[in-house]
């Protein structure tokens, strides 16, 4: 019964050699000789790259000379080209669903080593595809409707830049930052590299931009707390954190600031890695965006533990006045957006140099780490551009130790690709500020960007001492007179071939770049995956960088990997654009996988309404059966498995799709 | 082919984590054994308990089912659906005399293309042990049996005298 169906259809098989990918370790030919023997199979061909035109109109033409009404492809990974072959088989006029593709590369030729054996694999492979193609339906694609709003989540440099973007293009972007002001790390930098611009100088007009812009809502202080929806739909809940000031009518004025009952500064400042003190009432920096001050209930006196008390005489609200801007009532707010797609630039975190104990930070107190460093040479840091350690001196000698947190098997192991350049950024402006003598103790020195290599040159002519070799440790401890008082660096110098050691009054050490601490709540949040290394996992290395595995969410910056600012913006446009193509469209385009029920076998048990994490199945109480909302349907195929009477059937999968697939698989010894 | 018996081991992969995962560990050119034929499903909470005992039937020596990280599915909670059901699947199997490395249900994530590696060399190696499950063969010979029985029973029908009750009871018997 089922060979006179199967003698029904006119498969065509075709085989990609990929250049030698496939063809080194599948005999492809045989393959193709195999297949062109199974029932149902009318032409079998073998071809050099299949994904390529000549090889896409090789499909089209034998369609319609052959008259072939089920194409299967034999080559890489369907998450790479299903979409590619699918196009072709429907512009050779067949419905783009009687097609189905063999991962025989990825699956298949790079991951054996016996070529007899991959041949067979192959072949089973290719078996089970010609018994499952012939079952296979005719399906149209569904289109939905996209939201056009956006919602960018972080408010970097990636996240400002895509936002600006998206916004200049006319769209409603809602930009949410989890701090009290825009800006990300770059607000905490000095100057930039390699062309020693000021970072405020190319930031603040841009955050400003931001601010002001008509079509960009911003949403700080707060934090996305629950995402739902698909594509085109999304509906997001963002959590707004009390700052005990009503944003509209605060004007930016600082007088609270002034007149807080607190004369001095006296807490931990977040923004100058705590080497500069801030008040319970407190604007992050000069150009914070927005110009909203903030209250820290956690040191105000009107608090306690968190909790309103108020007992303070509250000065800051005399001094506000009229504005009435300052509310301690404030409670944290619930807020939901709808959006068609968004953009994920939640950044980085340094690495806590306290992990690698042998360099002494957080034990001697001269030595830092490279961002602390940013805040003290910063003209409107902690010292107004000055710099002096925490024992009042000003440094005679600097060492910078490159890789701390990096390329190493017990911290991390990836290079944060930005480290050699900031080092040399900060012993140029180092040098500048104190005129001390600067080594810097690097592995390798990694410059690949447009002027990096002469920014190195630069430093060299400059005078800056470069030792190859990783620093040993730092200690205290002087073994002559000259080290007395100072911080010694004990390194082997590696060009130089023996073991050094180095007085310094002051190090700095260049830490490398971390996923976020909640980098794996974000990603379950959007769905999405994260490398080994727990950074933000993109569709395809190459050819979909910003995209994820989730349809319409987009991920740009450090949150993918370590990169620079140049890199960092160039992603965020590209994030923006692939925003931009998905809404213009106007539409999205299913997969049409959806699950729908026999209305004749259901007998109306509801095992499969619990199932469905997406409510899509009901019970029709008028027919006693179970009804699935397509719309709602995202395709998993659960209720499908769990269904006793058989009565569901997903669309694309089957079940005798598969078990057809089961038994091709294991036809072939 | 080798001479060396090779288990033949059906796979069901989710789409989202750890099909993406037998990607990966391609692309980095990791190399395991060849005698795995990967499924594709969209999420492992798809796999029909059916499916693992028509691939046992059918001549496979082992099942992997291959899904997301527990809180990890694409599809919210399809991968505990799955973990569910092959508990159950599991006391089933071992009344049924199949071992227990024969089938196996693991959590891969997108990145883990090193597990792919591991968890198929690592399977591989339990069922050459095992030996071969033999499902077709031994349904023929329980085939065999069945009919011999049937023929026995028949033969024993026929030299009763035949009542109508009994032609009845036979009848259905034979249904």
């Amino acid at each position: 019964m089922d060979a006179t169906k199967k003698q029904d259809v006119r498969i065509g098989f075709y085989i990609c050699h990929c250049g030698s990918n496939i063809a080194a370790m599948v005999d492809c030919p045989a393959v193709a000789r195999y297949v062109e023997k199974l029932p149902g199979v009318v032409l079998s061909r073998d071809y050099k790259y299949m994904c390529s035109d000549p090889g896409q109109e090789l499909i089209q033409k034998d369609i319609k000379e052959h008259q072939l009404d089920r194409v299967v492809v034999a080559s890489c990974s369907p998450l790479l080209h299903e979409h590619t072959f699918r196009a072709a088989v429907e512009a050779g006029g067949l419905n783009p669903f009687f097609f189905h593709m063999v991962n025989i590369r990825e699956h298949d030729s790079w991951v054996h080593t016996n070529k007899v054996e991959a041949t067979e694999k192959a072949k089973a492979l290719a078996h089970a595809a010609i018994q499952r193609v012939a079952k296979h339906k005719s399906l149209e694609v569904k289109k939905v409707p996209i939201h056009p709003d956006v919602l960018v989540v972080g408010g970097g440099i990636a996240g400002i830049h895509a936002a600006m973007t998206m916004a200049n293009a006319g769209k409603k972007v809602y930009l949410v930052e989890r701090e009290p002001s825009i800006g990300g790390h770059m607000a905490k930098f000095d100057k930039t590299f390699p062309t020693l611009d000021c970072a405020a100088c190319i930031l603040t007009p841009k955050m400003s931009e931001v601010g002001s812009h008509p079509n960009i809502t911003l949403l700080t202080y707060s934090e996305v707390a629950k995402m739902d929806g698909y594509v085109g739909n999304y509906t997001v809940t963002v959590k707004r954190k009390p700052r005990y000031v009503i944003e509209d009518q605060c004007t930016g004025c600082q007088e609270c600031i002034a007149n807080c009952v607190y004369k001095e500064p006296k807490f931990h400042d977040e923004f100058n890695e705590g080497l500069g003190k801030r008040k319970p009432v407190y604007i992050p920096f000069p150009q914070a965006t927005p110009q909203v001050v903030a209250i820290d209930p956690k040191v105000c006196l009107n608090f306690r533990n968190g909790v309103l008390t108020d007992k303070c005489k509250k000065s800051c609200v005399t001094a506000c006045g009229e504005k009435k801007a300052i509310d301690f009532t404030q409670q944290e707010t619930v807020q939901d957006i709808k959006v068609g797609t968004i953009i994920v630039t939640t950044g980085f975190k340094t690495f806590d140099a306290k992990r690698v104990p042998q360099y002494g930070y957080g034990k001697f107190p001269n030595v830092y780490t490279a961002l602390e460093i940013e805040r003290l040479v910063n003209a409107s840091g902690p010292t107004a551009g000055h710099v002096v350690m925490r024992d009042g001196r000003e440094p005679k000698s600097i060492g910078i130790i490159h890789c701390v947190g990096s390329r190493d098997k017990k911290t991390n192991r990836w290079c944060s690709r930005v480290c050699c350049m900031y080092s040399m950024k900060l012993a140029h402006l180092l040098k500048e500020h104190t005129g001390a003598e600067i080594y810097s103790f690097y592995i390798d020195m990694r410059t690949p960007g447009k002027g990096y290599e002469e920014f190195y040159d630069k430093l060299l002519e400059e005078g800056v001492h470069f030792i190859r070799g990783r620093v040993g440790e730092v200690t205290d401890w002087a073994m002559s007179p000259e080290e007395e008082g100072k911080l010694v660096i004990r390194v082997e110098d590696t060009l130089a071939g023996y073991v050094r050691r180095i007085p310094f009054d002051m190090v700095v050490l260049a830490t490398g770049m971390e996923p976020q601490a909640d980098a794996q709540d974000v990603r379950r949040m959007f769905n999405m995956s994260c490398g080994s290394e727990g950074f933000f996992l993109e569709r395809h290395p190459k050819l979909a960088p910003v995209s994820t595995f989730t349809e319409g969410i987009f991920i740009a910056g450090a949150c993918q990997g370590p990169r620079d600012i140049p890199d960092t913006v160039a992603q965020a446009g590209a994030a923006a654009a692939e925003a931009l193509a998905l809404i213009d469209k106007g539409h999205i385009e299913q997969e049409p996988n959806t699950a729908f029920i026999l209305d004749d076998e259901c007998c109306g048990c509801k095992s499969c309404i619990p199932l469905c994490p997406y409510t899509a199945i009901t019970f029709d109480e008028s027919k006693k059966k179970a009804t699935i909302n397509e719309a709602l349907c995202k395709g998993c195929g659960t209720c499908v498995a769990a269904c006793p009477s058989g009565s569901i059937v997903q669309n694309l999968f089957d079940d005798e799709e598969i078990f057809s697939e089961i038994d091709g698989v294991l036809a072939h010894d | 082919m080798t001479s060396e018996w090779n288990p033949r081991l059906v796979a069901f992969f989710c789409n989202w984590c750890t099909y993406t995962a037998a990607d990966l560990a391609g692309v980095s050119r990791l190399k395991y054994a060849s005698n795995v034929r990967v499924i594709r499903l969209m999420c492992s909470g798809r796999v029909d308990p059916q499916f693992i005992l028509d691939a046992l039937a059918k001549g496979a020596d082992g099942v992997l089912i291959g899904g997301c990280h527990p809180s990890d599915c694409h599809y919210v909670e399809g991968n505990y659906k799955c973990l569910r059901r092959f508990q159950l699947l599991k006391r089933m199997l071992s009344d049924m005399g199949i071992e227990e490395g024969r089938v196996r249900l693991e959590w891969i994530s997108a990145a883990e293309g090193e597990k792919v590696k591991t968890v198929i060399n690592e399977m591989t190696a339990t069922i050459k042990q095992l030996g071969p499950l033999g499902m077709p063969a031994k349904f023929e010979e329980w085939d065999k049996e069945m009919e011999h029985f049937a023929a026995a029973v028949h033969a024993q029908e026929a030299q009763k005298a035949p009542c109508a009750e009994h032609a009845q009871l036979q009848e259905t018997a034979h249904v």
